[in-house]
Formats: structure tokens, C-alpha cells, sequence
């Protein structure tokens, strides 16, 4: 289902793995009492929210590759849904259970 | 925390193997990897076909956080022999950072202090082997899952994720500016729309809090001379 032989897959896998060991290695292991500047720990807080909210809008917004705002795409209801949950109930599992029933629901009786 | 962990352990194996991921890779990331926002982001950019530098450097992106915790922590590693530390900082997550920064604080005794961090990072790192198998089993056994919408599911999951933390206003801010410049930015090549959108929702995020920091304390009563 996705173009990547067997070696590629071994690649991206071992890359990550490295990328991820040595930045917590970074200070634990090679770490001499390194001041980290206050601007980057600021910073830090907020990747993982932007990077997470960049994937899902033009999921949401153009699953098809176009910006599609019409009754045809499920994935916009589903998703305002599992957000609205998110806030109302605080529960992140309700909140994709009830942005999957909102998208499951509109893609039988409305696209 | 570990009863938490579960439900998006379960998620992330049937979505990678929904997405066409080998079973070893699945697998691979999160004995190997186990960090579960990254491991999400790879699922996601992987079943889009991105090169393999972009997977690797927003992994990095991604997971930078754990340096501060790297960092956070290094006070209280300084004592522990290296192969200790070396091991500890495999298993250094978001919820083991959270749990043993919290412990150590209020120290009892140094010599339990480690066993706890050890025996936390054991728990959640196991804890994660045993959902993500559970959800490889689910992906394979029920296949019509990816009919269903599987995408979405992946949608569902972070939104809900974002969601949580929007109470916060630098918060909604970066993820509106990521949200947009995604969108405007999603037809560039290697995906470099999702870097330039997190580096300005971080930047929005900052700059947020710097701002209401400042109104805030323009609104205090004035100190006594």
C-alpha cells in the first residue's frame, strides 16, 4: 500500500530511532551542566500542537487535494465534532469516538 | 498514565497497519522509537509516500522536547553510573519525564529515586509494547477498518489531542497559524508546507505568550516605591 521496499522501511526506522536516542541522550549522557535558553523551552511547548494541528487542516480542509467546504466531505463535520467534544467533555477517547460517529453518520446520509 | 496511554497505543497499531506499515515496522517503532506523537507523524507522512529526510527530520522536530527533559533531568542523573543513564534516556518520554520529575522533586532517598525513574519507564514502556500489539492484531483482523475511514481516524486523534490543550490561548493562537499556513502552504514540495507551518505556529505560540505576559503586567497595581 506504500511505495517503500523493505530497505527504505529499515532506513526511516533506524533514522528515527536515532534522531529520537540522541536527543534524549543529548543532556543525560554528554550533558555538563548546560543551561537551556529560556526562549527554546517556550518554543518547545508549542511543536507539538503546531505540528499535530499542520497535518489535520488540510486533511479536514482538502482531502482531495482542493479546498472543499461542501456537504460532500465528511471530514470536516467529523473533525469540528471530535474538537467539540474535546472541549465539552475533556476526554480525548470520547473525543475520537464522537468525531468518528459525526463522520461515520454524515458520510451514510449526506455525501 | 498507563491506563491513558492504552487507547492511543491501540490506535497507532491499527492505523499504521491500516496504512499499509509492516508488521515489523509497526512493531520496530514502538519497541525502538517509543515516542507516540512521532510515531503518529511517521504513520501519517509514511502512507502520504514522503522522502525519507522529511520523516527523519520532523521526527527530530518532533521529539525535540525530550532535550528539555534531557536537560531537566540531568541534576538528578549526575550521581548515577553511565550505563544507568544510558538506559534511562532510552525509555525518556512525555509521561515518564512528567511522573519521575514529579517524584524527584520531593526526594524521599536518592538511591530510590533511580529505581523509581527505572521502574516508571519499565512500566510505560511496556505498557506501549502491549497496546500497540493489540492494535496490530485489530488492524489485521478486521481490514474493512481502513474502508471505514481510516484517515479520519488519524484526523480524529489528533484533533481530539490538540483540542485538550486549547484552553491555553498561546496554544489555540500556534495552531491556528499552523493550522492556516498548512493549508496555503500543503501543494510545496517534501512536505516543507508542515515544517513552515510548525515553525510559524511556534512563533505564534511565543510571541502570544510574550504578548499577554507583557498586558498582564502592565495591569498589576504598581509596587510600592
Amino acid at each position: 500500500m506504500n511505495g517503500y521496499t523493505n530497505a527504505e522501511s529499515a532506513l526511516i526506522l533506524m533514522g528515527m530511532v536515532l534522531v529520537t536516542y540522541g536527543i534524549r541522550l543529548s543532556f543525560l549522557v554528554f550533558g555538563h551542566r548546560a543551561a537551556f535558553p529560556e526562549w527554546l523551552k517556550r518554543a518547545l511547548r508549542y511543536v507539538p500542537a503546531a505540528v499535530l494541528t499542520a497535518l489535520i487542516v488540510p486533511m479536514a480542509l482538502a482531502p482531495q487535494g482542493a479546498v472543499d467546504v461542501s456537504l460532500h466531505n465528511a471530514y470536516l463535520p467529523g473533525t469540528i465534532a471530535a474538537v467539540a467534544v474535546a472541549l465539552w467533555t475533556r476526554q480525548t477517547l470520547a473525543a475520537i469516538l464522537g468525531g468518528f460517529v459525526v463522520y461515520g453518520l454524515w458520510r451514510w446520509w449526506v455525501a | 498514565m498507563l491506563v491513558g496511554a492504552a487507547p492511543f497505543g491501540v490506535i497507532f497499531g491499527t492505523l499504521a497497519i491500516g496504512s499499509g506499515l509492516p508488521v515489523w515496522l509497526t512493531l520496530g517503532m514502538s519497541l525502538l522509537v517509543f515516542g507516540g506523537s512521532s510515531q503518529f507523524v511517521a504513520v501519517s507522512l509514511i502512507s502520504s509516500g514522503a522522502a525519507l529526510p522529511v520523516i527523519w527530520l520532523t521526527t527530530f522536530v518532533v521529539n525535540l522536547r525530550h532535550a528539555l527533559y534531557s536537560a531537566t533531568l540531568l541534576p538528578y542523573a549526575r550521581e548515577l553510573p553511565a550505563r544507568w543513564r544510558w538506559a534511562l534516556a532510552f525509555w525518556l518520554t512525555d509521561e515518564t519525564f512528567a511522573v519521575v520529575e514529579n517524584q524527584l522533586r520531593h526526594p524521599t532517598d536518592a538511591k530510590d529515586g533511580s529505581w523509581y525513574w527505572l521502574g516508571s519507564s519499565l512500566a510505560m514502556y511496556f505498557n506501549w509494547q502491549l497496546w500497540t500489539l493489540v492494535g496490530v492484531v485489530l488492524g489485521q483482523s478486521a481490514p474493512m477498518l481502513a474502508t471505514l475511514g481510516l484517515d479520519f481516524a488519524m484526523v480524529a486523534t489528533f484533533a481530539a489531542i490538540v483540542a485538550m490543550q486549547l484552553h491555553a490561548r498561546p496554544v489555540l493562537f500556534a495552531a491556528l497559524v499552523a493550522g492556516t499556513v498548512a493549508l496555503l502552504a500543503r501543494e510545496l514540495p517534501y512536505k516543507l508546507g508542515l515544517m513552515l507551518a510548525a515553525m510559524a505556529g511556534v512563533a505564534a505560540g511565543v510571541m502570544t505568550e510574550k504578548l499577554s505576559e507583557r498586558v498582564s503586567r502592565a495591569a498589576e497595581p504598581q509596587a510600592l516605591p
